[in-house]
């Protein structure tokens, strides 16, 4: 075999959470009136094309999760070695994009580096100037000539590429039947997923032509020490999902049982939850995180020996980073719970039950945990966009994600000094924005949408 | 007997009519298919006269008062016909226009006075609003004008409460600030849409009668919108019926009374509950209200109404002018009013049966009320405060009383849903309070409930199946899965169900059909006492006949115990062998049902059976209006908890509380009136 595959601690998560979802799918898919709201989530043009660019995000993500040890040779009695560097599947994807470094910075589509050097001409002469970029540009003369007809002609090719992708896909989709793609083209058609269809081939057309230029050139630039920003950005990707989803799973079993439990058996239990949540929420958040965080790094520092790796090493740290998230965060969600349970355990149904001697457990898990279902679902979308930003914010301060991480809060933190140079260096921070930004809107719109199909009230107005 | 009816000034007949309803039509929804709330209703107001809009949820006389005030939701709207106050058409006024039309020239008082008010401001203020935008004259003297308001519409102590919040009002307290800020602008039409619904009888009484009064001293026309036959038959000049988004029927109040025309009418009737039905089943209406999305070019009522022949299904019937007023009917008046065949009456008499069921012995469910840091308790509220039951086999017992009045929690408490603080609940010799948790689990089968709110006794995410067999699930018995899947469909067909309901959520039925899955639950493990807590009040007439026909069958085939829990005296006087009368936590007269209602000895009794509207003008009885509202449950007044109310009020009354005395016909009464002290006294005098 050419590689072994290697399972991080956030790997095992990220499969538990695809495994969760695939059982809420089905039993969704089972249940007519949990299918209904995600109907009218599919139905809304938001939705759609939210949900398109966020299956993007997940895609590459889930991508970046496959992670393995690549062969580098064999041992004398033939039997294969692997190298302790840990790859994704990703990085094979995008191969040269991870590999062809250049020396420091350059700006997106440079054929030079950023800054002059002293550079040994062939002639024996040295002069300062803006030395040729090794892998940026390389198929272009010294000089760089012909660089903006060559940009868009490769950007157009890729684009192609992309159209091409997405009509194949579409067929795929469509069994094949050629009326039915050509009618979601149509301007005014009645095909449902009309918007997402567009999106898609809009998602597909710019990301293939960024793809291809990448092949040439450095798209998005390179920081300090020459790595391809387009390549960071994408890295982050996963990051700032891990962030978003498994802060939720992590907090999310101690929410809700805590949650409903308070507002089910009231007395000395609620006592004891509220008290716990309110003193939890009266200390700072960002303080509780810098103390776990810097313990975290101590404990890591004095134990290096445990890790085998630096990815492994960045990996728990980013676990860790999570669960500290998660235990700041579950609070609201549980205050949000018990409220609710509060309300429920006086309905009819749940006094009914009480009548049948049916027992306190099973209340809660048939009477009130599905009509709870919703305000989770609700929270989960909402909190996922502000925890992404929440990761910037937090390595932007340092004790976010570990340094050899990639994620769009070190990507700030790395281009922050460089803001004050001249001329600036804006890339770094532009791309991380840039991908936070669509990532977090495409988010906070697809929460709107899911809220509102929802929730009782918004319904009856329809 | 007729002089509680206000007589209308026949003076301005002959004018133009003050409100003049003209073929209206509203859609609500998108206009592929919008649901036609209002299909072409036609009518007229004079001045002075008291106009009702009869029906039943849901068939658009709500809709009928948006229209006329353009209040319509979002998605309604008026496409057709028009409304003319005074002549003028209201459908080509500006939005500034109408707005000084809406509590101007019309006011409008709603049906829940608990939201129609703002909690942030005083009632003072709020009605001095209206008093600024629509009574230019006295905008100088708008404090002096609010008190004047609040005198007439009868509010005690004016002065202090027009500085009060809502939340410090009652109920009734509450809808006359509502009809006070109705008249602000001295409206020459009065809309008033069902309400008294929210309220007590005994307050609905007052209201209607401030109502009254009010019409008598402005002459002002009212439009006022029930589904009560009774409030119909006290307020009534005439009387309109709707029946999905048509007005089935116009008529004099007395004539329709006497002789309703349509077979719809006819039909409302004899769904009515009375003691005198007790011998049969009540007539029901098969079916539901049809869809309202669709255009009928037939009968709208055909589906359901027993003397449809060929016309009905094949074209709209015609309006047919009769007397005062008119029908829409193919029947021609003579046939209209031909006696129909008698019921079919399923019901078999009632059986007596003997042998105690239930035994409750001095029950008393104080709730703590906490107060500061340390959350010490520094009261009780005693919503049950020793009441003493017996329910025999086969037996339906009615608790009544108001709302507060602490019905609901006698029935938690004798399930032991709510823990009772002291006393006995006695079930088939066994005290159920003082069993553990796992014994009483175990003994749960014996007695169910079944609830108000057909809505909220079921749970949204479960199938009809599984909650018929939660029960079954929850006491092991039933067998496997498909066994207990029979016992469901068998229990359906019982209620009258389909078996494929069983793989149905609730929300697909209606109001009695989800009523009638909640009664399968209940007789899903074989109980021998069900509590139903109001389980008609959020139901329609007809239906509510069906739901009750079913109670009384299923009593009969089975011999279950029924503790029926009210505040609907008619239903009581139908169903109930034994009545028991509640006031602030305690029973006040308890006997035979015939006994009670036909010649109640307790003043409240008398007061309540007075206050509920009959469904026939002829027939009003002698009010006996009690003044002010029910005390609260944390700090009753001394003595009997009733005295400050009672009309016979003595000095006794208020120093002791009356012993529970029993009455010749063997019935138990708590009140000095009839203690033998009294009675002594009475000879001597």
């Amino acid at each position: 075999m050419s590689f072994q595959p290697v399972i991080l601690w956030t790997d095992a998560l990220v499969y538990l959470l695809v495994f969760l979802l695939a059982i809420t799918v089905w039993h969704t898919r089972r249940h007519q009136h949990l299918l209904m709201p995600w109907r009218r989530v599919a139905q809304s043009r938001i939705g759609q094309a939210t949900m398109v660019i966020l299956a993007f995000y997940v895609i590459v993500g889930l991508l970046d999760t496959l992670h393995f040890n690549p062969r580098s040779g064999e041992d004398e009695q033939g039997r294969a070695v692997y190298s302790t560097e840990v790859l994704s599947a990703l990085d094979v994807i995008a191969g040269p994009l991870r590999t062809q470094r250049e020396k420091t910075y350059s700006a997106p589509f440079a054929t030079h580096l950023f800054s002059k050097e002293t550079i040994e001409r062939a002639s024996g002469e040295t002069v300062r100037d803006y030395p040729r970029l090794q892998y940026g540009g390389a198929h272009l003369a010294e000089s760089g000539e012909g660089r903006v007809a060559d940009v868009f002609a490769k950007a157009a090719f890729g684009a192609l590429k992309g159209a091409l992708v997405w009509l194949l896909l579409m067929l795929l989709l469509h069994r094949l039947r050629v009326r039915r793609v050509a009618h979601l083209l149509m301007p005014g058609s009645t095909h449902p997923w009309q918007i997402g269809g567009w999106t898609a081939l809009l998602v597909l057309a710019v990301f293939a032509a960024l793809w291809e230029l990448a092949g040439y050139y450095h798209v998005l630039g390179t920081d300090k020490v020459g790595e391809d920003v387009f390549y960071q950005s994408l890295k982050s990707i996963r990051t700032g999902l891990l962030i978003g989803t498994l802060t939720t799973l992590v907090m999310l079993p101690a929410a809700i049982l805590l949650g409903i439990m308070a507002g089910y058996f009231r007395g000395w239990v609620d006592d004891v939850i509220q008290y716990l949540y309110t003193t939890l929420n009266s200390i700072p958040g960002v303080l509780l995180i810098a103390a776990a965080v810097l313990m975290m790094q101590i404990y890591m520092s004095n134990h290096a020996d445990e890790f085998n790796s630096l990815t492994e090493r960045a990996d728990l740290r980013l676990l860790f980073l999570c669960l500290i998230l998660g235990v700041t965060s579950w609070t609201s969600l549980c205050r949000l719970l018990r409220g609710e349970t509060l309300k429920l355990r006086e309905l009819e149904y749940v006094q009914a039950a009480r009548a049948f001697g049916v027992g306190h457990f099973r209340i809660l898990v048939r009477h009130i945990l599905p009509n709870v279902m919703h305000i989770v679902l609700i929270t989960i979308v909402l909190d996922f966009s502000g925890l992404v930003l929440a990761e910037a914010v937090l390595s932007y301060i340092s004790i976010g994600v570990d340094p050899a991480t990639s994620s769009w809060g070190n990507m700030i933190n790395g281009a922050r000094l460089e803001l004050a140079r001249e001329p600036v260096v804006w890339w770094s921070l532009l791309a991380a924005f840039g991908f936070m930004f669509t990532l977090v809107l495409a988010a906070n719109l697809f929460s709107d949408v899911v809220r509102d199909a929802f929730d009782p009230r918004l319904r009856r107005q329809r | 007997m007729s002089g509680s009816q206000s007589a209308p000034e026949p003076a301005t007949e002959a004018a133009a009519p003050l409100l003049d309803v003209v073929n209206l039509a509203t859609h609500i929804g998108g206009e592929e298919r919008p649901v036609r709330a209002v299909d072409g209703v036609s009518f007229q107001i004079r001045r002075g006269e008291t106009f009702v809009l009869l029906g039943e949820s849901g068939c658009g006389k709500s809709m009928i008062a948006l229209s006329i005030m353009r209040l319509l939701p979002h998605a309604g709207r008026i496409v057709g016909g028009d409304v003319r106050i005074d002549g003028r058409s209201l459908r080509t006024l500006s939005e500034a226009e109408m707005r000084s039309e809406r509590g101007g020239r019309v006011g409008m008082i709603f049906q829940e006075p608990m939201t129609s008010l703002n909690p942030v401001m005083t009632v003072g203020e709020q009605v001095a609003e209206a008093v600024r935008l629509h009574d230019p004259d006295r905008r100088n003297q708008v404090t002096e004008r609010v008190v004047e308001l609040f005198r007439e519409v009868g509010i005690p102590d004016p002065e202090r409460r027009v500085n009060e919040y809502p939340h410090q009002l009652s109920g009734g307290m509450k809808q006359r600030v509502m009809i006070a800020m109705a008249l602000a602008g001295r409206p020459a039409l009065l809309i008033a849409d069902e309400p008294t619904t929210a309220l007590d009888v005994t307050i609905q009484a007052q209201v209607l009668e401030l109502l009254r009064r009010l019409q008598r001293e402005t002459g002002m026309g009212i439009l006022l919108i029930t589904h009560d036959l009774g409030v119909v038959a006290e307020m009534a000049d005439r009387v309109g019926v709707m029946y999905a988004g048509e007005l089935m029927e116009i008529n004099d109040a007395a004539e329709f009374f006497r002789a309703p025309r349509h077979p719809y009418s006819r039909k409302l009737f004899r769904a009515l509950p009375m003691a005198e039905k007790r011998r049969h089943g009540l007539d029901v209406i098969k079916g539901i209200v049809p869809a309202l999305d669709q255009v009928f070019d037939h009968c709208r009522f055909a589906d359901r109404c027993e003397r449809v022949f060929d016309a009905c299904r094949e074209r709209q019937p015609p309006w047919r002018e009769n007397g005062a007023g008119g029908y829409r009917c193919h029947l021609d008046p003579e046939t209209a009013l031909a006696a129909t065949a008698a019921a079919a009456s399923s019901a078999s008499p009632d059986v007596e049966r003997s042998g105690e069921l239930l035994a409750v012995t001095d029950l008393k469910v104080h709730f703590p009320i906490h107060r500061g840091v340390m959350r010490r308790v520094v009261g009780h509220v005693k919503a049950v405060d020793g009441v003493e039951l017996t329910i025999g086999q086969g037996q339906t017992v009615a608790l009544v009383g108001e709302s507060g009045c602490g019905k609901t929690t006698v029935g938690k408490a004798i399930l032991q849903l709510q823990p009772p603080t002291a006393g006995e609940v006695c079930f088939d010799g066994v005290d159920l309070a003082r069993l553990s948790s796992s014994e009483l689990r175990a003994k749960r089968s014996d007695f169910q409930i079944i609830f108000q709110d057909p809505a909220s006794s079921m749970n949204p995410r479960m199938l009809v199946e599984d909650i018929v067999a939660e029960g079954m699930v929850a006491q092991g018995i039933g067998g496997n899965r498909a066994e207990r899947r029979k016992r469901v469909e068998a229990l359906l067909a019982k209620v009258g169900m389909q078996p494929a309901a069983a793989d149905r959520y609730p929300h697909e039925f209606s109001g009695g059909q989800r009523q009638r899955i909640a009664i399968a639950r209940a007789l899903a493990l074989h109980p021998k006492l069900i509590v139903c807590d109001e389980p008609t009040s959020a139901l329609d007439v007809s239906v509510q006949a069906q739901v009750l026909n079913l109670l009384r069958e299923l009593q009969n085939s089975m011999g279950i115990s029924y503790l029926f829990i009210t505040h609907n005296i008619s239903v009581v006087a139908y169903l109930a062998h034994q009545v028991a009368v509640m006031y602030l936590g305690r029973i006040v007269e308890y006997g035979d049902v015939d006994a009670v209602l036909g010649r109640p000895l307790h003043p409240y009794t008398e007061a309540l059976l007075s206050a509920v509207p009959v469904p026939d003008p002829a027939r009003q009885p002698d009010v006996v209006r009690l003044q002010g509202d029910m005390p609260s449950p944390i700090n009753p007044p001394s003595g009997c908890y009733f005295h400050p109310r009672c009309p016979h009020a003595m000095a006794v009354c208020r120093d002791r509380y009356p012993p529970r005395l029993a009455a010749d016909d063997g019935r138990q009464v708590s009140c000095w009136l009839l203690s033998p002290e009294r009675q002594l006294e009475g000879a001597q005098v």
